[in-house]
């Protein structure tokens, strides 16, 4: 067991906490960037739909996860995103400039749905992001001009200082960048006032005011930053699928992305991340699970959106924190080992507040 | 000058009257208590001051300044900070964070500059850890530091709490029963503690107590409600002897 003895300021606030975070993290960002040398063109395909999942998630989470407002609404902002890209690519923009304006179209949509339903928590606030997304779909199918209504809009390759990306291991180098920053920029958010904000408005509205935290302002920032790293997923799942289509950006897709962040673990980067990886593995898992089971079952139209809610359903009665909070407890057992008691994580009743993240 | 006036406060909540008519004003540099039977309407005075809600009628004023029409995020700007009845921490943050949330009011950064976590938030990060520490160093709170405090006993998070008030570097603190589920040995620590924010950080109290003990021991003024009204003011002895007290709480 690794116990840290602090003497600096900077141990709490640099993002790893000690050198064999750094050299783990490393060692994963470099066996990232090799892995277009060992695998071939599908995997790599599935690897870079998890890379966009796994930006998507991280948006969906610093709202869900860190600011505590559930949205049903997140596949509107990844389709807004992705027509964004695929329109302006369309009408000559470069991607330099049309993918940051991908995640800001989205964004201020973000601030569109954030500013009238600042009241709004829970059940109430998931019911308001389901009629956008709704609505927005709507508008996906029928603004004809823009979106090229059910006939879909097809995506150019992006290309960078006249090098067009086409093959596949240039999408999966660009989804990684993008994850990279991403994850840079948020962790920074979290470590710096704003990110302390949104989980002091998670945790009790009234003394985050009484602390001076703006609610209106801070709740509208998550959505603008939720909503804007959405967008940019959505600009990269432009890409992934080369013709976008209004029926990809459903209700589905939301609760697909709302699972991503429960089954992975609310209130955690890595959170996202592992559910991202549990949404992008799971369709093809079942695919190939699909030949060894027999035909009855295999042929069944709902096998897939009944595996998930399976998963879904035993995930929060057994594992609340997710795959990351079932991570962390594999790992203190081999930190204390032999001397792991099972009654460490046992949940206690408690008679103050209520223990749930709403 | 007073550093907080309350000029004929009242609020309404449909037909009923939970302040009515109240004014008091807490000096600089001493503690201030308000004490009264349940529903008396105290915790509705706090949440008048921190704004959380609008009075019917009569004004606030704070260090001169009316303090009415202000924004509730910018109470703890100006120098009022509150703990809370039921203790409202931020359960899945650990103590330090939850201190540095105390910060809040304190931050100069923006949004982009975060973002990117120039070298100037940093050097926010450490100064706003800095005073976190001396208030940690001042409550005795070392060893709790980084638990969360959905791990921690109700004892010490009221402490905690206390901690996170006294980060905003207030001038006046409202303490909303700040010994209600405590033990004796807790209690007593609190009175020291309350002696200390007033005698070596300068820091005005108003509070609202039942423990009359710690009431005693630690009050310069008290006043008595009930029914949203003022029933008597004075020092601690005497406004417990009062009749009219004595009549709120046990009846005729």
């Amino acid at each position: 067991m690794r116990f840290i003895f602090k003497t600096d300021y900077q141990q709490d606030i640099r993002v790893w906490r000690h050198g064999g975070d750094l050299f783990w993290y490393g060692l994963l960002l470099v066996s990232m960037i090799v892995a277009p040398t060992v695998l071939d063109d599908f995997y790599l395909g599935e690897l870079s739909v998890v890379l966009v999942w796994a930006v998507a998630a991280i948006g969906l989470m610093l709202l869900v996860g860190y600011t505590g407002l559930v949205s049903l609404g997140h596949a509107a902002f990844l389709g807004i995103g992705a027509y964004t890209e695929a329109y302006l690519l369309g009408q000559g923009v470069p991607f330099l400039i049309s993918f940051p304006l991908a995640g800001l179209v989205t964004a201020m949509a973000g601030v569109a749905i954030g500013v009238p339903t600042l009241r709004m928590t829970g059940l109430y606030l998931a019911i308001a992001t389901l009629a956008f997304a709704t609505i927005v779909e709507k508008v996906f199918s029928n603004w004809n001009s823009v979106t090229g209504g059910f006939d879909g809009l097809p995506v150019e390759y992006p290309s960078l200082f006249g090098y067009e990306l086409a093959e596949s291991w240039h999408f999966y180098y660009l989804c990684l960048c993008v994850l990279v920053a991403v994850i840079w920029f948020s962790t920074n958010l979290l470590r710096s006032p704003t990110g302390r904000a949104m989980v002091a408005i998670r945790d009790s509205e009234i003394s985050a005011q009484s602390m001076g935290v703006n609610l209106a302002k801070y709740k509208t920032i998550a959505f603008a930053i939720s909503a804007g790293i959405t967008g940019l997923a959505g600009g990269l799942f432009a890409h992934y699928v080369q013709h976008l289509a209004p029926d990809a950006f459903s209700i589905l897709l939301s609760i697909q992305l709302l699972l991503a962040v429960i089954v992975g673990g609310v209130g955690s980067i890595h959170g996202a991340i592992y559910g991202a990886i549990f949404i992008g593995i799971l369709p093809q898992a079942i695919a190939i699970l699909r030949d060894y089971l027999p035909s009855k079952i295999a042929d069944t139209a709902g096998l897939e959106p009944g595996i998930f809610g399976l998963i879904l359903v035993y995930i929060i009665l057994a594992e609340p924190m997710g795959i990351y909070g079932r991570w962390l407890k594999i790992r203190f057992f081999f930190d204390l080992f032999p001397l792991y008691k099972k009654a460490t994580f046992k949940r206690q009743k408690s008679f103050t507040k209520s223990e749930r993240l709403r | 000058m007073s550093l907080l006036s309350a000029k004929n406060i009242s609020i309404q909540f449909g037909g009923i009257r939970a302040v009515d008519d109240v004014s008091f004003d807490v000096e600089p540099g001493e503690v201030f208590t308000i004490i009264g039977p349940n529903g008396a309407g105290k915790t509705t005075i706090f949440n008048l001051i921190s704004r959380i809600y609008d009075p019917s009628s009569g004004n606030l004023l704070f260090e001169g300044q009316d303090i009415t029409e202000e924004k509730p995020h910018n109470i703890a700007k100006l120098g009022i900070a509150r703990t809370f009845q039921n203790i409202e921490l931020f359960e899945h943050a650990s103590v330090l964070q939850n201190l540095l949330i105390g910060r809040h009011a304190h931050r100069n950064s923006n949004i982009f500059s975060e973002l990117l976590f120039l070298p100037s938030v940093k050097r926010q990060e450490i100064a706003h850890r800095e005073k976190a520490e001396e208030v940690i160093d001042f409550l005795d709170l070392q060893r709790y530091r980084d638990s969360l405090i959905a791990n921690l006993p109700y004892g010490v998070r009221k402490v905690v709490e206390l901690a996170r008030a006294l980060c905003t570097e207030p001038k006046i603190i409202l303490l909303d029963e700040p010994s209600s589920g405590l033990n004796m040995e807790e209690t007593d620590d609190m009175a020291f503690w309350i002696e200390d924010i007033k005698n070596d950080l300068g820091i005005t109290v108003l509070m609202v107590e039942h423990d009359m003990k710690l009431v005693s021991a630690v009050s310069d003024r008290v006043i008595a409600l009930n029914f949203g009204r003022v029933l008597a003011h004075g020092t601690a002895g005497e406004v417990q002897n009062d009749p009219e007290v004595i009549k709120a709480y046990l009846g005729e």
